[in-house]
């Protein structure tokens, strides 16, 4: 509770200009100084992103400014400069919207973050002993195992409830390619998502659902990732590919990359910056164990990112050289 | 609204004779289109894709050209909204200066403040100070507890922020809105082009017309205050019209007698003397533009409402909860502010002593000053003046998520089998009932409907509007809306119309009821989605029940409303004649409110529609829905079509209810 409030209020201060001047380096010198705008979104790794992103910059002399947005709602912004940078868009989620952005030719995908947003089936551990085959995706099949996931509305069919409508991810299509007695519920958004979540495990009760990575809920819940037939990118443009020579997607996500983004007269107005972001990586674990210590352990987004760029100097001035 | 089919209104018993026959008739060939029709004519069940309207072709097209071509000569479209952004922009900057950031040189991480915004003590002060103008001691105390409640539940910061959007947005409403209504009343014709854009403009979702603004507007608190403005003025400008054509005729001939020029009549004589009910307006706008701090901060103006969604995206409820109510809290403070200058405005002024100095003549300016000063002042040398301690925090968070899981883990199987008998037993039936139904059949009924009720031309206006539904492809979604609106309206009469029975006559109670509703209404529904999809799972029943509880508000207000203005003469003579209180409930009282009761399923149907959007976020497969797919594409045409959609239906649900209140007030002999 209070972590939240203290995530809030120094997003604002640092949003709003909270006022550090910082001694300009050689690099920011010649070039606009008006503030780069980054975007925030609601979770707690795209902050944490952000703000290393954003203190590297300060660290070269840029002004920074944070500005809370829409995850989509954003790419309005960023086409026409309102906004500069987006840090995290997911390849499994915002796609759509960001090729629709770069299609226009005002918005800029900079490259990979280097980390991997992993999606998948997901059920807490609880359920191996109503359903021992788990997590092998076979087990599903079997009718006493579906049935054990059921509700009064699917019964006698499981319920599998995946991701809003708007993230794709082709859930009611592998349902029936690989014949799983389970209907397909569609949760309206992330949050209602793990709502369910919580309430199943809260009572130990069955739950089968879409849950992606890097995120808490996997640090914060004992569970596993259904194990479908590995994706391969046949399997989602060939039918004759696996178990079921008929239907595509007979088989499990494919991992996504997360995505930089930026308005596209970044290159031009902050050269330096533009490099900088094209630059910058993280990876996985990395990123996991930091949001852990927010999410879990009650740190500021403030600290773990000061502790982050005390421990890895050598590798964020390279990104500034 | 069309008001000129009162000549179709029967008086005679046999025109119903022939109304019972010919609604027999008719539901009789709607029956046999229905049962027999699939077979037949299979186009009248699924519209034919060839006569589809390309209507999000034609939308999304004329966006494109907006935005890259319309042009002035001198200046293009987008250079203008562009322009009025910046204007807006100015007074934006200037309030959050004030309030949050105090004022900066410089932009960004670089910026340095020169002057700290006002200190959270003076802040208090001058609430309290305004209230103590407008309301004495009592009114003082009431604002300056919501304000103190801000900083010890540590929601100052954000709350200034929403604050400071608030008291841009809403001057600009009230002037706008007043502007507009002040031209309808000067200009009927004026009049019948603009009060089908107010309907469109209430009941389009938001979401449906965020983006084209977004890109019109920028991203940023300005947009924010653009959409807040939009979805806001509305009820300011019926007020407006309403209140002038209010006033007294004899004042207008005073006007005119004294010889006032047009401008002098408006602005000194109508405006003036129609003050008391355009209050009422500002209050309207007041609580409609808090209702909007959730979206605006999906577009950039941070706040209150950042707090709200980002706090229940962790799932951290009480935390969601505490910036839910501190939204509540500002509604309160700032209703209740605006009330007692309506009440203030509505007693004459008298015996004002003539007094002269600054210090007579601006008690209360000048006390702000002071406080001002000697705050800021303080400030500079002891923190907690300048901003709140922040040891001094209290938070309830972990006893509200203890509580819902609490509720979770030892009641959600009585929960569960209540939702399962209800929605397995009259939910589900009833959305295939309505997703049966031939399309062609359904817009003869209403347009029937409308005849019958209103004559032809009502019947023409409906009929249209629902053949527009069906020709753009959404009829399937809409009977979904239909579907999920119907029951939380029909659950929200059955609790609103008892408790306002029970409580219309019982004024402590009322009170208590009023802040209940009142809370409702103005705490965002995200607060009570996450909690409800805990216990109910995701699906239509928990989207019904984030509904229910927004549209209950209305149900209670106005049957209440009507039941208090029942002529007490009318019981008395009930009495007297021997009535139980049951026929007394029944036969009179019930009776006589029906106009209102009706007014107020009318507005039930609106809230309710207002809320498809949000409903949409717990994966309902409605019209909401579907407008929040557009918004997450970017697709202007899509989301603007399936909110039109929206708008339409609820028209169609306005025109008939109001033409049938009409008629019941007329039958009544109470018009």
């Amino acid at each position: 509770m209070q972590l939240g409030k203290t995530i809030m209020r120094a997003g604002f201060a640092l949003a709003l200009g909270a006022a550090v001047a910082l001694p300009g380096s050689a690099m920011a010198a010649a070039e606009s100084s008006d503030p780069i705008k980054l975007t925030l979104h609601d979770w707690t790794g795209q902050l944490i992103t952000t703000q290393l992103m954003g203190e590297v910059l300060k660290k070269a002399g840029y002004s920074v400014e944070y500005v809370q947005a829409d995850y989509l709602a954003q790419f309005a912004g960023l086409e026409s400069g309102d906004l500069h940078v987006a840090m995290e868009i997911w390849e499994t989620t915002g796609r759509d919207a960001m090729d629709a952005a770069t299609a226009t030719g005002k918005v800029e995908n900079l490259g990979p973050t280097g980390m991997k947003a992993k999606e998948e089936w997901w059920f807490p551990e609880y359920m191996k002993e109503k359903c021992p085959g788990l997590p092998n995706w076979e087990a599903l099949k079997d009718e006493k195992c579906a049935e054990a996931f059921s509700t009064a509305e699917t019964a006698p069919k499981g319920r599998y409830l995946g991701g809003p409508v708007t993230w794709g991810g082709y859930d009611d299509e592998r349902v029936e390619a690989l014949g799983l007695p389970f209907e397909v519920i569609h949760a309206g958004t992330d949050a209602a998502l793990f709502a369910e979540l919580e309430s199943a495990y809260q009572r130990k009760a069955p739950i089968l659902l879409w849950i992606y990575a890097p995120h808490w809920a996997p640090a914060k819940y004992k569970g596993e990732w259904i194990e479908f037939p590995e994706y391969t990118k046949e399997c989602y443009t060939d039918p004759a590919w696996g178990g079921n020579p008929d239907a595509l997607y007979d088989c499990g996500k494919p991992f996504g990359e997360i995505w930089k983004v930026s308005w596209a007269g970044l290159k031009d107005k902050w050269p330096g910056a533009y490099k900088a972001i094209k630059a910058f990586t993280v990876d996985n674990d990395e990123m996991g164990a930091m949001i852990s210590a927010v999410d879990l352990d009650g740190k500021t987004v403030e600290a773990v990112v000061g502790e982050w760029m005390g421990a890895n100097e050598a590798r964020w001035s390279d990104w500034i050289k | 609204m069309a008001d000129t089919h009162n000549s179709a209104v029967p008086v005679q018993p046999s025109p119903r004779v022939n109304g019972v026959a010919a609604w027999a008739l008719v539901l009789c060939v709607f029956a046999l289109l229905w049962l027999a029709g699939s077979s037949v004519a299979d186009w009248a069940f699924d519209y034919p894709k060839a006569f589809m309207i390309p209507a999000k072709r034609w939308i999304g097209d004329g966006m494109k050209w907006l935005l890259n071509e319309a042009s002035f000569g001198l200046f293009t479209f987008l250079d203008l909204t562009r322009f009025i952004a910046a204007v807006i922009d100015i007074p934006y900057r200037t309030a959050l200066s004030l309030l949050s950031t105090g004022f900066l040189q410089g932009q960004g991480s670089s910026a340095i403040q020169i002057v700290p915004p006002l200190p959270w003590i003076a802040v208090i002060g001058i609430v309290s100070l305004i209230g103590y103008h407008a309301g004495g001691r009592k009114l003082a105390v009431l604002v300056g507890a919501c304000f103190t409640f801000l900083a010890v539940f540590g929601q100052w910061h954000s709350a200034m922020v929403t604050l400071a959007s608030i008291i841009v947005a809403v001057p600009m409403g009230v002037m706008f809105g007043l502007l507009l209504g002040i031209m309808a009343f000067r200009w009927p014709a004026f009049e019948r082009a603009i009060i089908p854009v107010l309907d469109l403009m209430q009941t389009i979702p938001v979401f449906a017309y965020l983006v084209p603004i977004l890109f019109l507007f920028g991203f940023g608190p300005t947009a924010a205050v653009v959409a807040t403005l939009i979805y806001a003025l509305p009820p300011m400008t019926r007020v407006t019209i309403l209140s002038l054509r209010k006033v007294p005729s004899e004042i207008v001939d005073l006007g005119n007698m004294i010889g006032c020029n047009r401008r002098q009549m408006t602005w000194r004589v109508m405006v003036p003397s129609a003050k008391d009910s355009l209050m009422v307006g500002v209050n309207q706008v007041i609580m409609l533009s808090l209702n909007m701090v959730i979206i605006a901060s999906m577009i950039g103006a941070g706040g209150l409402g950042f707090d709200v969604l980002s706090a229940l995206r962790r799932l951290n409820i009480g935390a969601g909860l505490e910036a839910g109510l501190a939204i509540v809290a500002l509604a309160i403070a700032l209703d209740r502010l605006s009330q007692a200058y309506a009440n203030r405005a509505a007693q004459p002024h008298h015996g004002e002593q003539v007094k002269t100095g600054f210090i007579y003549r601006h008690p209360y300016t000048l006390a702000a000053i002071v406080l001002v000063l000697l705050t800021m002042t303080a400030g500079v040398f002891l923190s907690g003046v300048q901003d709140y301690p922040p040891d001094a925090v209290v938070s309830t968070g972990p006893f509200w998520s203890d509580l819902v899981s609490w509720i979770n883990v030892n009641f959600y199987d009585t929960l569960e089998g209540l939702k399962n008998a209800l929605l397995l037993n009259a939910m589900i039936p009833f959305k295939r009932f309505l997703l049966g139904l031939p399309w062609l059949g359904v817009i003869g009924l209403i347009a029937f409907a409308g005849y019958s009720l209103g004559g032809l031309r009502l019947a023409a206006t409906v009929g249209t509007l629902a053949f527009l539904i069906a020709a753009t492809g959404q009829w399937e979604k809409a009977m979904i809306t239909t579907y999920l609106c119907g029951s939380a309206v029909v659950l929200a009469s059955l609790i609103g119309i008892p408790i306002a029975i029970l409580v219309a006559e019982r004024d402590r109670m009322w009170r208590v009821v009023q802040v209940i509703i009142d809370t409702l209404q103005t705490l965002p529904s995200f607060v009570y989605l996450m909690p409800a999809v805990m216990l109910f799972r995701v699906g239509d029943f928990t989207a019904m029940i984030a509904v229910v509880a927004y549209a209950v508000a209305p149900a209670i207000r106005y049957t209440v409303l009507g039941l208090q203005n029942v002529d007490p003469r009318l019981i008395e003579a009930g009495k007297t004649m021997g009535c139980t209180p049951w026929q007394l409930l029944t036969r009179i009282r019930l009776k006589l409110a029906m106009p209102e009761i009706m007014l107020g399923l009318n507005q039930t149907i609106m809230f309710a529609l207002s809320m498809l959007v949000i409903t949409a976020l717990v994966g309902t497969r409605d019209l909401g829905q579907e407008v929040y797919i557009a918004l997450t594409k970017a697709d202007t045409g899509r989301g603007l079509v399936a909110g039109l959609a929206v708008a339409f239906i609820g028209i169609i649900a306005d025109r008939l209810i109001s033409a049938g209140a009409r008629r019941t007030r007329q039958s009544l002999g109470l018009a």
